[in-house]
């Protein structure tokens, strides 16, 4: 059969479209974009018209493919880890609802941290909402699983979390790909009430929900997914989740292993293989990728000593699996490698040359080292780069839309000034809530909307604030005379200074908003009027 | 056969047109292919790497280990040597002349040369110059990187060829006849060099 050159993302993306989906709900984050950007490129989708626009944020996509749910069709929502903590409201009260058409969320995890704020490990929201989770372990099970999800979600009645991590995300094979399924009728709910959380409906929901633990730990021990491999030497066990799996395997590449392992990739865990393994071996070893999860739970109920992995230091308590990690925990001699040389010196990520954050950023230092330092409050996107030389400009990033509100409690403490700097889709994300408390208290803060009309970091994607940020300010609240636009450009650097000074100094709310479009979208956007031109030609 | 290359480079400098060439070569010839690659934070002039593994029979992890890869393919010199943990013993460098400087510590050229220089097995090469001259446009460096390190890859020489026919195919004959001609100029190079 043909294979298809896929990223571990995409074959997700291929496996929702195959399982009928109406729609893909989802805010851009890295290691997660690419799912639902295939899904905008799909011929098939865009055949049968399937949603696929970009929501404004994780809650809002989460909950709008709820809303697809309940009207019996099938959505698929997709975000980073720390998309799923402004998902978290609708998420954990969706396992109380259930599914009616089939509801997968797909979250990626990214271990070690390589384009996120934290490692937050998504299977412990899996357990924490009580719904079942997939753990794919490569990009063949990934597309299999996201079609599988589909089918279990409408059989259990729940909705399914399909976790990833980076490596799984971004790492392409070739994929074998079925048949593509037709999508869902239209058709409510057969409980009318199953979607009213009142009080006394959700009691009743939430018993039905503890009830299908068995079903969910049923399915687990039947999956295909979740496989037992009897081994000789029953000196160890080894439970491998996830891509622990393929490092695992990694170093028996030239021979069979010779240790009993349960392989996972369905969660809640299937407690008979664990039960077998633990009976059958001395010691276990758990490779997960990202907290020990499974770990901390059988150390819980297995009553069993030797139980080794992250907890104990046997594997790093952070970052992500690698072979020679596991080669480790293995027992096997480690390698002793060449080292880089000193003279290779880091090189960390920067804003491109010509970027507008950087004009930002030169005048702001200007302006706000008169002050002193420690009062600009950031957030997150390209210009979180600012926290790095030569700008240094920025002392906080915490999470989407905080720089308004902790430059608002910052200034509440007493701090003068206090600056906001966040970039427009960031701002209709989560921002414009903390505007509003803002205004309402006339808080003294300056507000840098810094406008590149793209979210850039991951790739550029169409921005939910577009064309709408001045209208939307004035909506809140802000006085007109404060909201100042201007063109980040050097030639306007004294402008630019003389504008933030005056908001600076004004004791209310102001939002100042230099755009100029990311270089990198202007680039993309004038190679493809190019082509354009180039096939009209013709 | 089996095949594991670290590619490097420095975001936006196009390692993952080489992939992409290399993975449609594997796949397209019944071959085994995993393809690692770094998006988001890191692309904006950061160092970047993709793990390359092609092999015959069942790859399991997306990652080389230490000491695992055959050969390192850089498109920048700096960046051949953060990989160097990674090399087999007797593992080629192949690596491009031409310095991609965001940095103000950037080590001195002869400095880092030398390094290189005293490598086992490498092949240094400017890519830029022979795609600019050779090939008649500067961009087209990619394949001349791909050309010189394809004495050191195990699968045929044709399959790569093909992987670029397959890759450029709709941007037209123009494209692919360039893009292939680097391919040439760069294993000319390495078999002269190597």
């Amino acid at each position: 059969m043909q294979k298809h050159l896929l990223l571990g993302v995409e074959a997700i993306a291929q496996g929702a479209i195959d399982a009928g989906i109406s729609g893909v709900y989802a805010y851009p984050g890295t290691p997660s974009t690419e799912i639902t950007e295939y899904i905008q490129e799909s011929k098939i989708a865009n055949k049968r018209d399937i949603h696929r626009r970009w929501a404004a944020n994780e809650k809002t996509a989460m909950e709008s493919a709820l809303g697809m749910s309940y009207a019996g069709k099938r959505s698929l929502v997709c975000m980073k880890h720390v998309g799923l903590n402004v998902a978290a409201d609708c998420f954990m009260n969706s396992a109380v609802t259930g599914s009616n058409g089939g509801i997968v969320v797909t979250v990626a995890d990214d271990p070690s941290m390589h384009s996120s704020q934290n490692e937050q490990d998504s299977r412990v929201y899996g357990k924490f909402a009580q719904i079942p989770v997939l753990e794919p372990s490569n990009q063949q099970e990934a597309y299999e699983c996201a079609k599988y999800a589909f089918e279990l979600s409408e059989t259990l009645g729940t909705p399914v979390l399909m976790r990833i991590t980076t490596r799984l995300a971004h790492s392409r094979a070739g994929v074998e790909v079925g048949e593509a399924k037709l999508e869902n009728e239209l058709h409510l709910p057969s409980n009318p009430k199953q979607f009213i959380l009142l009080p006394a409906i959700a009691r009743k929901q939430y018993r039905l929900l503890l009830n299908k633990q068995e079903k969910f730990e049923e399915a687990s021990e039947n999956t295909g997914f979740n496989k037992y491999f009897e081994g000789k030497d029953k000196s160890l066990g080894i439970i491998a989740c996830g891509i622990g799996y393929n490092y695992l395997m990694e170093n028996f590449s030239s021979e069979e292993c010779p240790y009993s392992v349960v392989k996972v990739s369905q969660y809640p865990l299937p407690r008979k293989m664990i039960n077998k393994l633990a009976e059958e071996c001395d010691k276990l070893l758990v490779l997960e990728e990202g907290y020990p999860v499974i770990e901390e739970f059988i150390k819980g109920y297995l009553e069993k000593e030797n139980i080794i992995g992250r907890l104990d230091g046997t594997l790093s308590r952070d970052g992500e699996l690698n072979p020679d990690m596991v080669r480790a925990a293995l027992g096997f001699s480690c390698h002793t490698d060449a080292p880089t040389p000193e003279l290779v010196a880091p090189r960390p990520p920067a804003l491109c040359e010509g970027c507008s954050h950087r004009d930002v950023y030169t005048a702001l230092n200007e302006v706000i080292n008169t002050y002193g330092k420690g009062r600009v409050f950031s957030d997150i996107g390209c210009y979180t780069l600012g926290a790095l030389p030569p700008y240094e400009s920025i002392y906080t990033t915490v999470d989407m839309g905080a720089s308004i509100t902790m430059a608002k409690g910052a200034t509440d403490a007493g701090l003068f000034p206090s600056v906001s700097v966040i970039g427009d889709s960031t701002f209709t994300h989560s921002g414009m809530t903390g505007l509003l408390d803002a205004v309402n208290e006339k808080t003294p803060i300056t507000v840098i909307i810094s406008d590149n009309e793209s979210i850039s970091m991951t790739g550029g994607q169409e921005s939910s604030a577009k064309g709408r940020i001045e209208s939307i300010c004035e909506g809140l609240g802000v006085e007109k005379d404060h909201i100042r636009v201007l063109m980040p450009v050097p030639k306007n650097h004294d402008e630019l200074c003389a504008v933030i000074k005056e908001e600076v100094e004004y004791k209310g709310v102001s939002v100042i908003i230099p755009r100029r479009v990311c270089i990198q979208k202007a680039a993309r956007d004038a190679k493809k009027a190019r082509v354009a031109r180039a096939k009209a030609g013709k | 056969m089996k095949t594991d290359i670290i590619l490097a480079g420095v975001g936006g400098q196009g390692i993952l047109s080489i992939a992409a060439a290399l993975g449609k070569a594997a796949l397209d010839n019944n071959l085994n292919m995993k393809q690692a690659e770094t998006h988001g934070m890191s692309q904006r002039g950061g160092d970047v790497q993709s793990f390359m593994r092609i092999s015959d029979e069942e790859i399991f992890s997306d990652l080389i280990p230490k000491k695992g890869a055959d050969l390192i393919l850089s498109v920048e010199p700096m960046e051949c040597l953060r990989y160097l943990p990674y090399l087999k013993e007797g593992g080629y460098v192949v690596t491009n002349k031409t310095p991609f400087i965001n940095i103000p510590n950037y080590p001195e050229i002869e400095e880092l040369e030398a390094s290189i220089k005293a490598l086992p097995n490498y092949v240094l090469i400017d890519a830029d110059k022979i795609a600019k001259e050779e090939v008649g446009n500067g961009r087209a460096f990619n394949f001349v990187m791909l050309g010189a390190a394809s004495p050191f890859i195990d699968i045929p020489f044709e399959y790569l060829e093909d992987g670029i026919r397959a890759l450029f195919l709709k941007k037209g004959e123009d494209i692919v006849n360039m893009n292939i001609k680097a391919l040439h100029a760069g294993r000319k190079f390495a078999e002269d060099n190597k």
